[in-house]
């Protein structure tokens, strides 16, 4: 910051965040009960954002407690970037440091989902697989690399059921009446037809995905999946990974 | 931009898609802001390209933070110029105002004080601004809360010596001259009046609110439909600039499409009668 007057912005900023100001004239700005007006107002669009982002972990919690946690999160990460359509990366990790979310142990993992739609959503435009030339390549007895599309996405929690949770609540018509076996689950995100979808996803077939992500070969990221889940049919999950449009490329 | 291709518009909401898509109003347009359209790709961008294949769209930028501490980001720029590529807007249009310092982004337009340096700086950062964009850009007066003992200049003749220095245009909010006249005491028509009525490109209207907690406060909050004194101001200012496209911006409290339709007409009525009628000279 260069400007000769740039001790007038970090005063605001300050006054906002802390509610004082050794500079005078911010002072005086302060000293005004209208300045509540932009203190409000700022923290109102990070909170409206993130509920905007996060809609099964509002859903789940409600609005009171979902914008205080809100503005928790909001006033020690501010947004860096000018557009709010995608802010609110770290919340999940946020959530576990609230000390309320013991009650509600899969919160996070509801919260990490909710970021996986988002992020979807908002990625860029890619062709999905040529499967017709991929198989020629298996058949020819080549083993290729996978590319993840930029729009997909996924997540497994080790511990809790998110994927049914999640997906039972993400709509508006959802419903919370739930009974699942309490057990980790994962789910893949991809946007095929121009819109988001969802379905489960193993342990062994998300490491699959994360090993194609960094550069393994098939064999290579199928010999991983195995490793975290030794009964995976390989192809019935690459069979059902390509269906839903999670690659857009191999080489 | 000219008068003679735009009349009324609306700010769009994604709630009104299918109703903006179908809609083929003469001369009805479409506003957003910009932000909420800088991704790579995906439904809600070629949401915009099917609005923008049917009807004119303008930009109407919130974040550039032209009267902060620092240059434009350059990433948020970038982005800027891509969409307006990508959308052909009949206008892009910022704020007198800032938003970003530190690294952080402050969602709201932020006051500054009238000063040489506020005036150097923002001249500046408008004139990048047109060079990345290809184009003019039209300047917004902000809604104004907080009596400020440090401006140099009053915000007419700041925004005319902004003109002078970098052949932008005005967007006149005429819901923040209403709001900022009460709030700070000072003369709406009078304000008016001393703007440079040529570089007038866009004029907004919107509805305001009393402050829930602070007695005699006005916010600019876009959550209810547009008063009477902003009416009387805007047939006012139309006095002296002749038909200039008008944008209602609608943000809270969002009614049907046909209800802010309705509203428009009344935009479209006002408009039509100064074409017909002559206007005040100017000097």
């Amino acid at each position: 910051m260069n400007a000769p007057d740039a001790r007038y912005y970090d005063a605001f900023l300050q006054a906002i965040l802390e509610g004082h100001s050794n500079d005078d004239a911010v002072a005086a700005l302060l000293a005004q009960p209208a300045f509540a007006v932009y203190r409000n107002t700022i923290f109102k669009g990070c909170v409206d954002a993130l509920v905007a982002n996060y809609p099964t972990v509002h859903r789940l919690v409600g609005s009171a407690w979902m914008e205080s946690a809100a503005l928790q999160f909001a006033r020690h990460h501010l947004p860096r970037q000018a557009s709010l359509i995608a802010y609110g990366e770290g919340f999940a990790e946020f959530l576990r440091t609230v000390e309320a979310v013991r009650e509600l142990p899969y919160l996070p993992g509801v919260a990490a989902l909710d970021r996986c739609w988002t992020e979807s959503h908002l990625a860029a435009d890619q062709p999905v697989l040529a499967v017709a030339a991929l198989h020629t390549a298996l058949e020819a007895g080549q083993d290729v690399t996978l590319v993840p599309h930029a729009a997909s996405r996924w997540h497994h929690d080790a511990q809790h059921p998110v994927y049914t949770i999640w997906s039972a609540n993400r709509r508006e018509d959802g419903h919370a009446e739930l009974a699942p076996a309490w057990q980790g689950e994962g789910a893949l995100l991809t946007r095929p037809h121009a819109q988001v979808q969802w379905q489960p996803l193993s342990l062994g077939a998300s490491r699959f995905l994360d090993a194609c992500r960094d550069g393994f070969s098939i064999a290579r990221a199928a010999a991983r999946a195995l490793e975290h889940e030794p009964d995976l049919d390989i192809a019935a999950m690459l069979g059902l990974l390509i269906q839903a449009d999670a690659f857009t490329s191999f080489y | 931009m000219t008068a003679h291709l735009l009349s009324a518009g609306l700010g769009l909401k994604p709630q009104h898609f299918d109703a903006a898509l179908d809609c083929s109003a003469p001369g009805l347009w479409f506003e957003v802001h910009p932000e909420n359209y800088l991704m790579d790709g995906g439904p809600r961008l070629a949401w915009l390209q099917a609005i923008r294949e049917h009807h004119p769209v303008a930009l109407h930028g919130v974040s550039l933070s032209l009267a902060g501490p620092d240059a434009p980001d350059p990433v948020h720029l970038r982005q800027l110029a891509q969409l307006a590529e990508r959308i052909e807007p009949v206008l892009v249009s910022e704020h007198l105002a800032w938003s970003r310092a530190g690294g952080h982004y402050l969602p709201d337009l932020l006051p500054v004080p009238r000063t040489a340096a506020t005036l150097a700086r923002l001249a500046a950062n408008i004139s990048r601004t047109q060079d990345v964009l290809k184009r003019r850009i039209a300047l917004e007066n902000p809604s104004h809360y907080l009596r400020m003992d440090q401006h140099s200049w009053s915000e007419p003749e700041f925004l005319h010596e902004l003109v002078r220095r970098t052949g932008c245009g005005l967007l006149v909010d005429v819901n923040n001259v209403h709001v900022s006249a009460c709030n700070l005491g000072i003369d709406a028509r009078q304000y008016l009046d001393q703007l440079p009525v040529d570089d007038i490109l866009e004029i907004h209207l919107a509805g305001h609110s009393a402050d829930a907690s602070l007695p005699g406060l006005l916010i600019d909050s876009h959550d209810a439909p547009i008063a009477a004194p902003v009416w009387a101001l805007y047939q006012h200012l139309l006095a002296r600039t002749g038909a200039r496209p008008t944008l209602i911006e609608r943000d809270g409290n969002v009614p049907a499409f046909e209800e802010l339709m309705a509203e428009r007409g009344t935009a479209t009525t006002l408009l039509q009668e100064t074409v017909a009628a002559p206007q005040e000279q100017t000097a």
